[in-house]
């Protein structure tokens, strides 16, 4: 029964390092980016549903505030930050994209203070722990992994049936030709900093009502692990970047099942290392063809 | 009014100066063609007038407005429509999403119609209609970014090397539907290495060396042309 505890600990881990690997697998698949500043996006969205909450905002909409947050800070991130570098070589853009993050990581240090504030999470997921045959589920386990569930069939329902889903699918497949159909490719990347961070937003509660803590560097570990599972399962792959996310949450906690709880994050960057080594386009990424 | 203008155009790659001041036109209902060697410059010449590449000075005029700086999405939306060289189609979208990408500036209701429209002129494209295109063969690839062009439905056209890389019986077939959609009412804009095959087709020809128009006529004239002969046509 240990045994299956563990594994709803992992799915619940799993699923929100999916949504956020989600962000950065779709933001690369489409501008080659990969964008360290998504991680931090996740740290604000936390902060906002906390200070909304504790400003006596009802925590349904502090959630949909915060969400909305991300997807602003996104999208502006975008516009400011990286879309005038759309035709500089694309180290320019990584480096900016670090940039970015220490930016946020610093301005939420002066304005919030660097110390972790307590994260309001009985006010968001209220209920107790279910018992299936002896095993105690969390209510935050189980609305963790339906949320998450859920956004990624709407997001893969967005991807394949919606025109604008399809676009986003020839942009990143082939920016030149996709222009050529009159698709607005300024438009569509907008659109998938969009998408992406608005499911970083909700990833962002779910952390932050798993782990009851906000702090202004609370995204950078979560956005590494999460950019290891969107490597793992093929950076610019959306199912990848699912499966990815699963089996990262999967692994930790079963290193840590196993009494090495300090080896985790070792573990994580350990099967970076290897991905990288043996097989760098991940599990369902596709090879890497040069564009013409 | 020329349907497409184009004037003293002048395009560079960094430094090197790819098109010197071609001007060139299209009429309504015609099918011009431009051939060239290799690296003569004839891609960049369409890419110019689809907005993927910008000229520096000159003018390019379409049904009368000028588009030299519109965005690529805003031309398409006017009724000009490119087909690259290669094809690039979405490999790993299936035929249909491929045509439907094809119009996106078309209203909703004008998809089912479209498709129904490509799947006559290109049965074969019917059949794999649920086919992710990358495993598509190359003759289906090139009715596909055609079929696809055609989902906008476009007043000019302009196909860069359909017949590259195709069988003999595949090339015959393919000039075949250029000469329909031109009956059709469609404007062609041909861009070939095969000068034999386009100017037998096209109403009129410009012969493109090194980023300039070195030649024009009309395509018979420049098929008994002894240059032309000579440098395109094997003698
Ligand atoms: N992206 C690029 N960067 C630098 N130079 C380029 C680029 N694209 C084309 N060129 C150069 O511009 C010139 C014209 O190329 P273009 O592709 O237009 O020729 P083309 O007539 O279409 O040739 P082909 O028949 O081989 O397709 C060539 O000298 C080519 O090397
Ligand atoms: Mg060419």
């Amino acid at each position: 029964m240990l045994f299956l505890s563990q594994i709803i600990n992992g799915l619940q881990l799993g699923s929100i390092y999916a949504l956020v690997a989600l962000g950065y697998s779709m933001v690369y698949g489409i501008i080659m980016l990969l964008n360290f500043a998504h991680g931090d996006i996740i740290m604000v969205g936390g902060y906002v549903a906390m200070l909304t909450i504790a400003a006596g905002v009802h925590p349904i909409l502090a959630v949909i505030l915060a969400i909305l947050a991300c997807v602003v800070l996104g999208v502006m991130i975008d516009k400011v930050a990286y879309a005038p570098l759309r035709s500089s070589p694309r180290i320019s853009l990584l480096i900016t994209a670090i940039g970015v993050s220490f930016l946020l990581e610093n301005l939420a240090q002066n304005i919030w203070g660097a110390n972790a504030r307590p994260f309001p999470n009985s006010s968001i997921i209220k209920g107790s722990a279910i018992n299936i045959g002896g095993v105690h589920i969390g209510n935050t386990a189980i609305v963790t992994i339906a949320v998450s569930l859920l956004s990624m069939v709407v997001l893969t329902f967005l991807v394949q049936k919606t025109k604008r889903g399809k676009a986003m699918r020839a942009v990143s497949e082939d920016m030149g030709t996709a222009q050529l159909m009159g698709i607005n490719v300024n438009n569509t990347i907008t659109f998938t900093f969009a998408v992406g961070s608005a499911l970083a937003g909700i990833g962002s509660i779910l952390y932050c009502c798993t782990y009851p803590q906000v702090s202004p560097t609370m995204g950078s570990m979560l956005g590494l692990k999460a950019f290891v599972a969107a490597v793992l399962g093929g950076i610019g792959s959306i199912p990848g970047a699912m499966v990815g996310g699963f089996a990262i949450g999967m692994a930790e906690v079963l290193v840590r099942a196993a009494g090495l709880s300090d080896w985790t994050d070792g573990a994580v960057f350990a099967i970076l290392i290897v991905v990288l080594l043996f097989r760098p386009t991940g599990l369902m990424g596709r090879p890497m063809t040069e564009k013409v | 009014m020329a349907m497409l203008q184009v004037d003293s155009i002048n395009v560079f790659y960094g430094s090197i100066h790819a098109i010197k001041d071609v001007s060139f036109n299209v009429e309504q209902g015609e099918i011009v063609t431009l051939i060239g060697a290799n690296g003569a410059g004839k891609s960049t010449i369409l890419k110019t007038v689809s907005g993927l590449l910008r000229s520096k000075g000159g003018s390019i005029q379409f049904t009368g407005h000028t588009i030299s700086s519109a965005a690529p999405h805003k031309i398409v939306s006017m009724g000009l429509a490119h087909v690259p060289e290669g094809r690039h189609v979405f490999s790993q979208m299936t035929v249909e999403e491929n045509l439907e990408m094809g119009a996106y500036t078309r209203s909703q209701g004008e998809i089912a119609p479209g498709l129904e429209k490509v799947y006559n002129r290109f049965p074969r494209l019917k059949e794999r209609r649920k086919q992710v295109s990358g495993t598509l063969s190359g003759g289906e690839q090139q009715m596909l970014a055609m079929g696809r062009a055609l989902m906008s439905q476009p007043a000019l056209l302009m196909l860069d090397e359909p017949s590259m890389g195709l069988a003999p019986l595949m090339v015959e077939q393919i000039f075949e539907i250029i000469k329909e959609l031109h009956k059709d009412g469609v404007t062609v804009l041909l861009v070939e290495q095969n000068a034999q095959m386009a100017l037998s087709v096209a109403n009129r020809g410009y012969v493109l060396e090194t980023g300039k128009i070195v030649l024009s006529g009309n395509g018979k004239d420049l098929l008994e042309d002894d240059a032309v002969k000579k440098a395109y046509l094997g003698g």
